[in-house]
């Protein structure tokens, strides 16, 4: 525990808020997003949440410089994001490791490319200690599960010391225990960090578990491009249980306005499931 | 995951040698019967004894050395140049649409001449030297690197290479760190193909035009009569090919050692 206060605490990390200004991302005649307007505090964690398709993981990758916005301004810290950001770091959906790399060689990947080839090693492990994973320094992505390799991933991550988190749906695809574990450590790493977290989910209940603040991404009523249909703060301090009741009630009306509208608050719908 | 293979290695590779070598030892057998039997007279088809003597007597005299060193090396210097100029053309192919559509066209039409199709050419532009067979070889190599090569990085794993551009690696490192190591395994056999296909038009330019090496051998005892040599120089070949495969498979397994 000592050792994992250490890097985080010491790692430098400085929390960078995100400014969206009339942001539109469009593929040819395809408008995908219009006229999202967000603001994000340093140190702030939101959750950007919306049906699958719906365009949320193109604006992480637009904030993360993995992509251009057809028109508006996004800014990261108060500059223009142009190309890749340094402030910025991305977790995907896959874990997406070098197979050739060991994990260290992986996390190694994110560290600042002065590093000497000596104090890099170190460095590797050290951030996976961070991940809970000191001891498969030397493992191959292959020869790890697939909750391993994801926190390589995050460690991978963290060892850019960034800004901003940027976290694509990163528990999508792991099991359900596995996911829950991964909240839990990704919750602990921001509080002990306090970097800025933007992370992209269908999940209401995680949303509600992990976010200060939830923008639902939705496209209009009457049709058109998705745009932020809504802001809502989640009541209640971090790390929270989405069972609390009172949470419920947003619970419901997030699920409403996802279009998958609830008669009863969650208690009481798991109750009568047959 | 590793010591159950490395426990088990010595068992199952002597089965596998011994399978390899049971066909050829057959062959062998059938080779002699056939040949003792008189079905064929020796002219046509000597016993496997006399190719024996004949590699003795081309070994004693060192006729046998100049040979197999010559055409060993126009097939190393060819190797290394078509496969250094298949490996970047295709390289540059592989990564620019606009140098592919540019370029992939011309060499595809370039791919479909055959090989006996340059020869007259070469010893026009080249003279009778070593220098057309050595281009010979590496027009051979060449086309197998390029095509593996550029069509490899052309499907480059997006995401990884996603990954690459996310944590800040861009032209030369990217390609270093990301692309090139991610389609290791296919640069590979397009070497393999390529060193092979390098055998193949050394004996095309060596048939053709020359005095000395593998393929000459083969003309030359054809017009003397001696099938002796001419199954030994077919032999040789095809111990000489198989050993550069070898070779060449097993810096790929050190190479490649990482990617399982």
């Amino acid at each position: 525990m000592v050792i994992r206060t250490s890097v985080v605490g010491s790692a430098g990390i400085a929390p960078a808020g995100v400014s969206l200004r009339g942001v539109r991302r469009a593929f040819g005649e395809h408008v995908v997003l219009q006229g999202i307007d967000l603001e994000i505090s340093p140190g702030e964690v939101v959750a950007l949440l919306g049906a699958s398709g719906c365009g949320k993981s193109t604006l992480l990758r637009l904030v993360g410089g993995l992509d251009t916005a057809t028109a508006g301004t996004v800014r990261v810290d108060g500059h223009d994001v142009a190309g890749i950001d340094p402030r910025c770091a991305v977790v995907f959906q896959e874990p997406r490791l070098l197979p050739w790399r060991t994990l260290a060689g992986n996390v190694a990947l994110g560290l600042p490319r002065d590093l000497p080839r000596a104090d890099r090693d170190a460095e590797g492990r050290r951030w996976l200690a961070e991940v809970e994973l000191d001891g498969f320094a030397r493992h191959r992505p292959r020869q790890v599960s697939g909750g391993m390799a994801q926190r390589t991933a995050l460690a991978r991550a963290l060892a850019r010391r960034p800004g901003v988190l940027l976290l694509d749906e990163p528990f999508a695809a792991l099991d359900a225990l596995t996911r829950l574990r991964m909240q839990d450590l990704v919750e602990d790493v921001q509080r002990r960090s306090g970097t800025t977290v933007l992370l992209v989910t269908h999940d209401v209940d995680e949303a509600l578990k992990l976010a200060d603040r939830i923008v639902l991404l939705a496209a209009p009523p009457d049709g058109g491009p998705t745009g932020v249909a809504a802001v809502l703060d989640v009541p209640g301090d971090r790390p929270r249980d989405h069972h609390q009741p009172e949470l419920a009630e947003l619970r419901s009306d997030l699920l409403a306005r996802l279009g998958v509208p609830r008669r009863a608050a969650p208690r009481e719908r798991e109750n009568d499931a047959p | 995951m590793t010591s159950p293979a490395k426990a088990t290695r010595s068992g199952p590779g002597l089965r596998a040698a011994v399978a390899a070598l049971a066909l050829p030892v057959l062959l062998l057998a059938a080779w002699q019967v056939l040949a003792s039997t008189g079905a064929y007279s020796s002219a046509q088809l000597p016993p496997p004894l006399s190719v024996l003597e004949a590699l003795g007597q081309l070994a004693g005299d060192g006729t046998l050395w100049q040979h197999v060193a010559i055409s060993l090396q126009r097939v190393v210097i060819g190797f290394a140049a078509g496969s250094g100029l298949g490996f970047a053309l295709g390289a540059l192919v592989g990564l620019s649409a606009a140098v592919r559509a540019l370029v992939a066209p011309s060499v595809a039409a370039l791919r479909a001449v055959p090989s006996l199709a340059w020869v007259p050419l070469l010893v026009l532009w080249l003279g009778i030297g070593e220098g057309p067979k050595i281009t010979l070889v590496a027009i051979g190599s060449f086309f197998p690197v390029y095509t593996t090569v550029s069509a490899a990085l052309a499907h480059a794993d997006p995401h990884l290479v996603e990954v690459g551009r996310a944590y800040g690696l861009r032209g030369g490192s990217l390609l270093g760190r990301i692309m090139l190591p991610s389609v290791a395994p296919a640069v590979f056999s397009g070497l393999r193909l390529g060193l092979a296909q390098g055998w193949l038009f050394l004996v095309a330019a060596e048939l053709i035009a020359s005095s000395m090496g593998l393929g000459f051998l083969l003309t030359d005892s054809q017009n003397t009569g001696r099938t002796d040599i001419l199954l030994l120089a077919i032999l040789l070949l095809a111990a000489l090919g198989k050993a550069c495969d070898v070779l060449l498979g097993l810096v790929e397994r050190r190479v490649l050692r990482t990617h399982t």
